[in-house]
């Protein structure tokens, strides 16, 4: 028989969508002097707010507010009390989960089964661990008593808005930084939210400041002279200007860029995890992942098997309504970002890699993309090299172990790397060859506060998460 | 009984291999599983949300998968009776709720089961081969198989010696299966693995492969007896096993998970995982059952919120 | 008159092993503080840089490839050499313009230095890596690794500065392409001779004697760099070196020129590792 899973959608109800939004500056709402912009809902182009736009005045504002809370506020506090506002920060977090994952799905278009159990319970986490921290920084490894740097600028993507919220907020507070932070332009509300729990927590005035914008608003957040620190987190491209905007000034750097990483799968592999893994790796957050398993590298004597195991399993993914609880793959976030990924899928199959999609039925409005894995790939096609940020799988095949190692460093980016075997010794004899900061064995897209995660390359540098990522914001 | 001649391990098998120790071969060249990863898998898939009109279908399909069960030292006939009588009607208020799959009972109760089932269309299927620990003589677990069968039981529930298995004895286990699937005559064979004391997924996956061989025509995960019993994990497993096999060999066997199995959630979540796991071909009763008891008067409870929208209580469904 | 003409060195780069004049063809005049000749330095090239970034990459993998223990062996025979030829840097920091007194006391500051960091080989994974307690059932742990190639600037600070530049660069894995200090490249091509003549294999670590404003966009802008230590370089140099060091997103390393002659923390080592985090589940 035919088991249809009846629409279980998570309710909108819970969340109450205001209008219109300021930006939260010294702790209150205020209009930004920029034209304002529209957030939309990916899943089905309807405008969900009018969004305020920082402009380099605005962002002026929002760094004097920092710096006055941190001179006279949050730098002079002891560390057990700054510890005791993350863990308020963090309970609130928990208590509101589902209104912030409901949210965070309809701005980002997410299936609400990932913001639910993984980017909100991960966020909750992050304050926890991080709050922990606080008043322990002495014992970090990192000098007896080590000083916080200032005001931390950040920058944020829009594919993990609350999450790289999260992990950029959360280990500054800790080390007695005040922060600025944009979020991404097609991804502000949970933000604005995160705003709201604040105010919430009883965080003093100024210690957050959100200011929403584009690119311009981030520029000037990044090349404001006010800021000690710029924490970045999005394209290499980016990543390179800012880093290049930074020279010549004291301003500290942690850059968590772009990816291309290999997923290897050996012979030996415990198959059905592995095309899991494959799965996940790549399909997971319709592939809008720095870090996704976006080239498939076989051993070519399970090659074929592998496919044929891949392609039923993606066949049974559920890709429509970010709001119902079984869906599996969301909408794309922005038209935008679907051009690109279109441009790249047309590229791969122009350059002769062969395509296949499952049957699978979009929905007619919003940003859609159906799961795609390209097979009879090589290394010098666009769709092996380029960064595609969404749900598009290159295959590639290898015949031996130094040549998987090969290819999978054979890229300017380093960030992430998967291996799937069942013997030991090759896993961590493929661990140690691979360039790249999180290498994910037998398992993939794993992610936990105390886990440190960061480029090699052009991914980036510097480590978020764990007692590494509290040297970024420290002045060590 | 000799070793194993793979050759004519059933007239089902389309077995290729020589000897146990090709067959040993066989079963350690399978893919591994990753514990962790399985383990993920299946929780993820058990937080689908099935509601309203998928939940109705679920429970009904659920209904018609359940073996009945009563296997304890004290069963009577009464209490076969009784059971019987349930299967046939589950809700006698509402004639609408399908009839069980089967009714699962010891081989001496197979005539009674038979009799009081004549004419409903349920089947009756027995556990047998020294069951539950399955201790005992070849030519015992043979004559126990043949009793039920004789009695009337058109499926037989079989357990493997797992100290056999564990030991390494992989032929003694084949042979076992291939001797009782021909004492089976026309009944069914069901293969119970018992998977709690099989202890790994590997072992899992390599028993399940090991009983397909033999001439299974269901594999099913525990006596009930042990704990665990039937989890998500190892029904995951068993029906990648299932699936890789026809697709291998072109047969296909059914999955039975056992014990366990209390509430109408457990019962969907299992329904889940066949649906995108081995497939929409096994959603039926042929090729999946649900052994267990207790799990049919809450199926009844939740058909009976969603038909009235007010949540019933025990005392409105029968306890045989 | 002295009693016999001596026999003058010359002064050549060090590249992948082997001590090759530039392939400009150019050397420039070295001077005493007096204005005084003293030698000829090679006058390296940008081609000489470009070679010396292949020599650097080649070696990478066998270098970092050495156990920790083999790698802190390696160096502290070099501290041993340079202890040997401790007479001829004394001379080479005299001809730079220093005392005798303040020579030897450069001189064994600098092999108690490359003593030091030797010893770090096999500690800094213990000092900067750690298990990770992840909630799930997972083996969580994070390890440092060499950034890959790293290019020195060297101070003028003749050889403690540079022994405090190159040893702690090397020593957890990367190799690296120095530029020596340009009023006062001697010492370190003698350097370079002491590790010709060690165990460390070639192209680990690579010399070169020139103009450092010439040499060092090269390096910056080098997309097989993975990271540059600006601590010799100029301020005025320092922003456009670090912008051109930004298009392959180089891990740049600048501190205050001097302060050499204090105990050193680990910051110099670790501003060139990378920190790598291993996921493996546990189950059975």
């Amino acid at each position: 028989m035919v088991f249809e899973y009846a629409p279980a959608p998570e309710s909108a109800a819970i969340v109450d969508v205001r209008p219109s939004y300021g930006l939260f500056v010294g702790g209150e709402f205020t209009d930004g002097h920029g034209e304002p912009f529209k957030s939309v809902n990916p899943a089905d182009e309807t405008v969900l707010a009018e969004i305020a736009r920082a402009d380099e005045g605005d962002v002026d504002r929002a760094v004097a507010a920092a710096r006055t809370a941190f001179e006279r506020v949050w730098g002079p506090m002891p560390g057990a009390e700054r510890a005791k506002y993350l863990y308020r920060i963090a309970r609130i977090v928990q208590e509101r989960s589902r209104e912030l994952a409901v949210l965070e799905s309809i701005d980002n278009g997410k299936p609400i089964r990932e913001s639910r159990d993984v980017d909100v319970p991960l966020v909750a986490a992050h304050f926890f661990y991080y709050a922990g921290w606080a008043d322990k920084l002495g014992h970090a490894g990192f000098g007896p008593d080590p000083r916080p740097l200032g005001v931390a600028g950040q920058i944020i993507p829009w594919n993990f808005p609350l999450l790289m919220l999260a992990w950029k907020i959360a280990p500054a507070l800790a080390c007695g930084n005040t922060v600025v932070l944009k979020p991404a332009e097609t991804t502000p509300l949970t933000a604005l939210l995160f705003a709201d729990i604040c105010r919430q927590a009883d965080l003093p005035p100024g210690v957050v400041n959100i200011v929403t914008g584009a690119g311009d608003t981030g520029r000037a957040l990044a090349e404001h002279p006010g800021v000690d620190k710029v924490a970045f987190t999005g394209s290499t491209d980016v990543g390179r200007q800012i880093a290049r905007s930074a020279a010549g000034t004291a301003k500290r750097l942690t850059l968590e860029l772009g990816g291309k990483a290999a997923n290897i799968v050996f012979e030996d592999a415990a198959l059905d995890q592995a095309v899991e893994g494959v799965v996940n790796g790549i399909f997971f957050n319709q592939g809008h992942v720095c870090c996704a398993g976006s080239r498939l590298l076989v051993q070519e004597s399970v090659a074929e098997e592998l496919l044929e195991r891949l392609k039923t399993r993606m066949a049974t993914l559920r890709v429509g309504d970010p709001l119902d609880k079984n869906t599996d793959v969301g909408a794309i976030n922005s038209a935008a970002q679907l051009a690109r990924i279109r441009e790249l899928a047309d590229a791969g199959e122009a350059e002769g890699a062969e395509r296949w999609s499952p049957p699978c039925e979009l929905p007619p409005q919003g940003f859609w993309f159906a799961p795609t894995v390209f097979t009879g790939v090589a290394q010098s096609h666009r769709i092996a090299r380029e960064e595609i940020f969404g749900p598009v799988l290159s295959m590639l095949t290898f015949r031996t172990p130094e040549e998987a190692v090969t290819k999978a460093n054979n890229t300017p980016y380093g960030l992430s790397a998967g291996i799937w075997t069942e013997k030991g010794s090759r896993i961590l004899w493929t661990a140690q060859r691979l360039r790249a900061g999180v290498v994910w064995a037998n398992t993939f897209n794993k992610f936990d506060p105390a886990s440190p995660f960061g480029g090699y390359k052009e991914s980036g540098f510097g480590r978020e998460g764990g007692r590494h990522g509290l040297e970024g914001y420290l002045d060590a | 009984m000799p070793v194993a001649d793979f050759g004519d391990a059933g007239v089902v098998s389309t077995e290729t291999l020589n000897g146990v120790a090709e067959l040993r071969a066989f079963l350690r060249g399978l893919p591994g599983v990753d514990e962790v990863g399985a383990s993920e898998r299946a929780a993820r898939l058990a937080t689908r949300s099935i509601k309203t009109s998928a939940k109705a279908e679920a429970i009904d399909l659920a209904i018609s998968m359940v073996d009945l069960t009563t296997l304890e030292g004290a069963d009577t006939a009464g209490k076969v009776r009784a059971l019987c009588a349930k299967a046939a009607h589950p809700d006698p208020a509402d004639a609408s709720v399908p009839r069980v799959a089967a009714v699962c009972v010891y081989p001496d109760m197979v005539d009674v089961a038979v009799r009081a089932l004549d004419g409903t269309g349920i089947g009756v299927a027995s556990v047998a081969t020294a069951f539950p620990s399955g201790r005992a003589p070849l030519a015992a677990k043979l004559a126990d198989t043949r009793a039920a069968v004789e009695a009337g039981a058109a499926e037989i529930d079989m357990v493997i010696d797992r100290g056999a298995f564990l030991s390494g004895d992989l032929g003694k286990v084949f042979d076992e299966i291939a001797a009782v699937k021909d004492a089976c005559g026309a009944a069914h064979l069901k293969v119970i693995l018992e998977t709690g004391e099989l202890a790994t997924l590997d072992n899992v996956r390599r028993a399940s492969w090991l009983a397909m061989r033999a001439g299974a025509d269901f594999i099913k995960t525990s006596t009930g007896k042990v704990a665990p019993a039937a989890t998500l994990p190892v029904t995951l497993v068993m029906l990648e096993a299932v699936r890789d096999h026809r697709a291998a060999t072109g047969r296909q066997v059914g999955v039975k998970p056992a014990g366990g199995i209390r509430t109408t959630k457990d019962a969907v979540k299992y329904l889940v995982l066949v649906n995108e796991t081995a497939g929409p071909d096994w959603l039926s009763p042929e090729w999946f059952r649900l052994g267990a008891s207790s799990v049919l008067n809450d199926l009844l409870m939740q058909r009976r919120k969603l038909a009235t929208g007010a949540y019933p209580g025990p005392d409105y469904f029968t306890l045989d | 008159m002295p009693d016999r003409l001596s026999v003058r060195k010359t002064y050549k780069l060090y590249i992948g092993g082997a001590f090759p004049r530039s392939e400009s063809g150019r050397s420039y005049p070295v001077a005493d503080p007096k204005g005084n000749f003293v030698a000829n330095a090679s006058q390296a090239s940008r081609k000489d840089v470009r070679d010396a970034v292949v020599a650097a990459r080649k070696a990478f993998g066998g270098w970092s490839a050495r156990t920790a223990y083999n790698r802190a062996q390696i160096l502290y025979r070099v501290a041993e050499m340079l202890e040997g030829r401790r007479a001829q840097f004394v001379d080479e920091l005299r001809q730079a313009g220093a005392s005798k007194s303040q020579a030897a006391a450069e001189t064994d500051a600098a092999v108690d230095r490359w003593v030091w960091y030797a010893g770090w080989a096999d500690k800094l994974a213990a000092v900067t890596g750690s298990a990770n307690p992840v909630s799930g059932p997972f083996f969580n742990f994070s390890t440092p690794e060499p950034t890959g190639v790293v290019a020195v600037l060297a101070p003028d600070s003749p050889l403690l500065g540079l022994v405090s530049t190159v040893a702690p660069a090397i020593v957890s894995g990367n190799t690296a392409v120095v530029v020596a200090s340009e009023p006062a490249p001697l010492a370190a091509v003698t350097l370079a001779e002491v590790l010709a003549t060690s165990d460390l294999p070639g192209g680990v670590v690579n010399i070169l004697t020139g103009r450092r404003a010439e040499l060092a966009p090269w390096l910056a802008s080098h997309l097989d760099v993975n990271a540059i230590d600006l601590t010799g370089v100029a301020d005025d140099q320092e922003k456009a070196l670090r912008e051109a060091a930004a298009e392959n997103l180089k891990r740049v390393l600048r501190t205050a020129p001097g302060g050499w002659d204090a105990v050193p923390g680990t910051e110099r080592m670790t501003a060139f590792l990378e920190v790598k985090t291993v996921w493996h589940p546990m189950g059975i």
